[in-house]
């Protein structure tokens, strides 16, 4: 790579060419404030807050957009470049539902952190929005236009990264706004509720829709007996909400807060998640075995479900019949728990933490539902839901003494701590797969194969003979490039299919903490595997309270109980 | 009175039928094709670069380097634009072009083509232009026939076609970004650069971008030769300029003039001056175009001579108003045409228009502060500073003007705050 010299602030830099000016800065110390610029995002250039001076050009460029060249001679600080970015700033307030101190983004805008660093203090401008109903129409996720300052994230994520385009610019100048197709409401249109969008989103335009209080009630009414399960990937992103480093497992400390916020009994969706792995490895044994419809594909990630019900519902015969593992959890803490505390279906109150908003809409699902009178899971808090939840109560997440979960539904194995990453559920999967067919012991227990960021990974695994190829896919982009082949022909030589909505799988999931780039999803993955590596039990099947639940109960894999309770159907929705 | 003008690329209107290619090809037309695919497209390029000729669009870049980008680029696909998608209030002269001699722009996009090596062309027309929009589509069929367009061009081995797409009225359309993103099929919105059309333009190939009237002055480069044409005009400014002239002027109309006549003689001589008691006010260039006085019309028509003024002519524009105009009246007015126009895609254009008019109208109004004229000149200057694109940077032209040449108008508007109370 050929190197450029240019001066930024008086300092002689070096850089290589085809630097942006905002990276170049970093180089001598310089954050040059930004708005709209993602770094996992193409450049949009739009906000024009992150402008600087070149000399030689008559207008003031924006460091996210202009490249290095030699000679360049760049001012970052100059009385003209701070003036037009507070200008800019001012006039995206001007146009802005000023409510900050009541905002659920209140401490963690983006604006709100632009508008203090460039220490504005007043908006010269006066207020010209015109506010327009908040869109909560959908079970995850409100959309709020007052908020929105048009930076395009939410766009291009969407388009991008899910490949769906729910959202788009509408209108024209002060008119345009960032909208569904024709206005619609979020619900009336094919959005697969995955809310990557409100990760990226840097103010609240877009976000989960919070169901805190319904738990506080929950709560604080005596007569209910509430329990909370825990996904896998919240384990090693609530610490950010606290300030931690990025990958910190603090599962112990979870556990503790859950108590603490009088959860009367913290369970582990881990259990069910090696629940899932002993079902849908049967279910995949038993497709290969009778002829069914194959490549089999996963169904734990509701995001990808809805994808597939309205986008590709031709191909719901290759999903498997397991209902998620929070589902699972759910149908087992209304249709089996209850009888064995001695409590009714009605007394529970089943909370359930996940890095997830599609997971609010699969938990409302009509037929997630006990005696379609009792919701499996009642409500569903995202992670940051909870973080702000233990703000509330005063909890220093930080500073708690690790502790357990409750026994039987704490118990789980690495296996099931995997799921939350890309690759996670067909490691899972192959761990136990390997065993139950060959009946060897597995003694390498890492498929690094399927591990990581890459869109779309393979493997393929000997089972005795019996050659099984798998594939591996995060981000519903590659999921429609995955559905093209199984149409196509072209994926037929695979078995087992994992998808996942969310890129990197749920720790990065639309309920996660915000300021998620890939690396970051990095450091999440490898302290889901770290945790795996940790456990003494790393394969579902060795998991001894899902062993005691199919002796005393479910009996055997696919059983009748199993049908019952784990297994669920899907719909076309495409019209 | 003598005649200030030139006739060059209006020399054949109203002599020619403009449906009739046979009346085009009877007064020299595809003479000049005929003459370039005899040479190599690298001499044409030299022959345009030598000959001065600047973009006629507006921001007035060499057309020859643009040229020479695009024949340089490696690409096996290479595109040609002629950006006919004139929206600048005040501008006519492309339509005139088109309506009047259709042939000469298409033999100035093939001789191009030939020397940027292009292989598709497309004319990109403003939706509400219906009838150049008939005559280019009858011009490109005819031209087709006798086989200027097409397999082996005049069996110089150049393939070339053009296809003619309309626009659906949006003023920033005629951005060219924007403009290539609404022939791709997206919403024309501008988007940041570089990279530019010459090495990144249409479907991401290299892309020589023009507007009509610089197409138009191809031929008379080739079939005259560089040194005739940079004959015309003045040093720094080759040629000739239409003027499309307007406003409160007694003859208003499409003129032909070489660079180097003052807007003076443009308005006195061409015009035959106001009716009215005398002259309040021009406007260069249409709605994005400076303001002046008056005692400024002695300014020459010159691309360096304007630059030194920081002033700019955009395509050829000359709005003249009488003393009956309200200065801040037709500020308001062209501002309100760039709120409407706006793409909306970055916060100064989009937020900041708005908030001009709001401060403009407490001018007009009488409620205005010396606060609010220092934040409207902030506002200005960072709306000029950091729009995205040529739209928004030239929005606040007449109102930034018009505070430096009329700027009595404004501060008499003022407030007063320390009036009487009796």
């Amino acid at each position: 790579m050929e190197m450029v010299k240019l001066k930024i602030n008086n300092k002689d830099i070096e850089v290589e060419d085809g630097t942006l000016i905002l990276d170049a800065a970093k180089e001598i110390s310089v954050d040059i404030p930004t708005l709209c610029y993602h770094p996992d995002q193409e450049i949009k250039a739009n906000c024009r807050v992150c402008v600087v001076e070149v000399e030689g050009q008559k207008t003031l460029q924006p460091a996210c957009s202009t490249v290095v060249s030699d000679g360049m001679v760049v001012n970052t600080n100059t009385p003209m470049a701070r003036e037009a970015r507070k200008i800019n700033v001012e006039l995206l307030l001007a146009n802005h539902d000023m409510s900050c101190t009541t905002c659920i983004r209140n401490g963690n805008c983006e604006l709100q952190k632009i508008t203090a660093a460039l220490g504005i203090r007043e908006t010269r401008f006066e207020n010209i929005l015109v506010e327009q109903e908040k869109d909560e129409s959908s079970p995850a996720l409100v959309r709020n236009q007052n908020k929105c300052i048009k930076c395009g994230r939410c766009i291009q994520i969407c388009a991008k990264v899910q490949g769906l385009s729910i959202l788009d610019y509408m209108g024209r100048g002060n008119g345009s706004e960032v909208k569904p197709a024709y206005g619609k409401y979020l619900n009336d249109v094919n959005c697969v509720a995955c809310g990557q969008c409100s990760v990226v989103c840097p103010v609240a335009a877009i976000t989960e829709k919070e169901d805190i209080e319904r738990v506080w009630d929950a709560i604080n009414d005596p007569r209910k007996h509430v329990i909370v399960q825990t996904a896998p990937a919240v384990r090693v992103s609530i610490g950010e909400e606290f300030g931690m480093e990025p990958g910190s497992i603090v599962t112990g400390k979870l556990v503790a807060a859950l108590r603490a916020l009088g959860f009367d009994e913290v369970f582990d969706t881990d259990f069910t998640a090696d629940l899932t792995i002993i079902e849908e490895g049967h279910e995949l044994l038993k497709r290969i075995k009778e002829g069914g419809t194959l490549p089999m594909l996963t169904s734990c990630s509701p995001g990808w479900i809805n994808f597939i019900e309205q986008y590709y519902p031709e191909l719901l015969p290759h999903v498997s019949s397991c209902k998620s593992p929070q589902q699972m959890f759910g149908a087992l803490a209304k249709g089996y728990y209850p009888e064995k505390i001695g409590k009714k279906a009605e007394d529970i109150f089943s909370v359930s933490l996940m890095p997830c908003t599609a997971k609010k809409y699969e938990a409302q699902r009509s037929e997630m539902c006990l005696d379609g009178k009792y919701p499996d899971v009642d409500v569903v808090l995202t992670t940051r839901e909870l973080g702000r939840m233990m703000g509330q109560a005063g909890i220093e997440f930080a500073q708690l003494e690790e502790e357990e979960y409750d026994a039987p539904f704490g118990i789980s194995t690495g296996a099931a701590v995997i799921f939350g990453a890309t690759g996670g559920v067909m490691e899972a999967a192959l761990r136990t797969v390997y065993e139950v067919v060959t009946g060897k012991t597995l003694e390498a227990l890492d498929f690094n194969a399927v591990r990581g960021l890459e869109g779309i990974k393979e493997a393929s695994v000997d089972l005795d003979g019996m050659q099984v190829n798998v594939m591996v896919a995060h981000s519903l982009s590659k999921a429609r490039q995955v559905m093209e082949m199984i149409k196509s022909g072209e994926a037929s030589k695979y078995a087992f299919i994992e998808i996942m909505c969310c890129p990197g799988g749920c720790i990065g999931g639309g309920g996660q903490p915000y300021g998620v780039t890939d690396e970051l999803r990095q450091r999440r993955i490898d302290a889901i595997y770290e945790a795996d590596a940790k456990l003494p039990f790393r394969k579902s099947h060795e998991n001894p309270a899902v062993n005691t639940l199919y002796d005393e109960y479910l009996k055997e894999p696919l059983g009748e109980q199993s049908h019952h309770l784990l297994h669920t159907h899907y719909f076309d929705r495409k019209s | 009175m003598d005649n200030i003008e030139k006739k060059l690329l209006t020399k054949r209107f109203g002599q020619i039928d403009p449906l009739s290619i046979d009346d085009y090809i009877a007064k020299d037309g595809y003479a000049a094709l005929q003459k370039a695919v005899k040479i190599t497209p690298a001499k044409i390029v030299d022959s345009v670069k030598a000959s001065g000729l600047l973009g006629r669009g507006g921001a007035a870049y060499p057309v020859g380097l643009k040229m020479e980008a695009v024949q340089k680029a490696k690409s096996p696909e290479k595109y040609l634009i002629c950006n006919a998608d004139e929206g600048e209030p005040g501008n006519f002269k492309d339509r005139y072009l088109m309506e009047n001699d259709p042939h000469q722009i298409i033999e100035g996009m093939v001789i191009s083509a030939f020397a940027a090596g292009a292989t598709k062309g497309y004319m990109f027309i403003r939706g509400e232009y219906s009838r150049p929009i008939y005559i280019m589509t009858n011009a490109i069929k005819a031209a087709a026939e006798k086989g200027y367009l097409g397999q082996n061009i005049l069996d110089s081995g150049l393939n070339f076609e053009i296809e003619l797409y309309t626009g659906a009225g949006s003023y920033v359309c005629g951005e060219e970004f924007a403009l290539m993103l609404c022939l791709e099929g997206n919403p024309g919105r501008s988007t940041f650069k570089p990279p530019f059309p010459t090495t990144e333009g249409l479907y991401n190939k290299p892309t020589q971008i023009n507007n009509v009237e610089s197409f138009a002055n191809i031929p008379h480069i080739v079939l005259d030769g560089a040194e005739a044409f940079a004959k015309i005009g003045t040093e720094h400014s080759k040629g000739t300029k239409l003027i499309s002239l307007c406003g409160n002027v007694r003859s208003k109309g499409l003129y032909e003039v070489p660079f180097g006549v003052t807007i003076r003689d443009i308005i006195e001589k061409l015009g035959r001056g106001v009716a009215g008691s005398g002259i309040k006010m021009v406007q260069l260039g249409g709605a994005s175009g400076s303001c002046l006085p008056a005692n400024m019309l002695g300014l020459a028509l010159d691309y360096k001579e304007m630059a030194d003024d920081d002033l700019t002519f955009g395509s050829g524009a000359i709005i003249v108003m009488d003393d009956s105009i309200d200065v801040l009246d037709i500020v308001r007015n062209t501002l309100e045409f760039f709120r409407h126009e706006s793409c909306g895609k970055c916060t100064p254009c989009r937020e900041g228009i708005e908030h001009l008019v709001i401060l403009l109208d407490k001018f007009i109004e009488g409620v205005a502060t010396k606060k609010d004229l220092e934040l409207l000149e902030t506002l200005i200057e960072t709306i000029k500073q950091t729009s995205i694109c040529g739209l928004g940077q030239a929005a606040p032209t007449s109102l930034r003007t018009t505070l430096k040449y009329f700027r009595k108008e404004y501060t008499s508007k003022i407030k007063k705050h320390h009036a009487k109370v009796i």
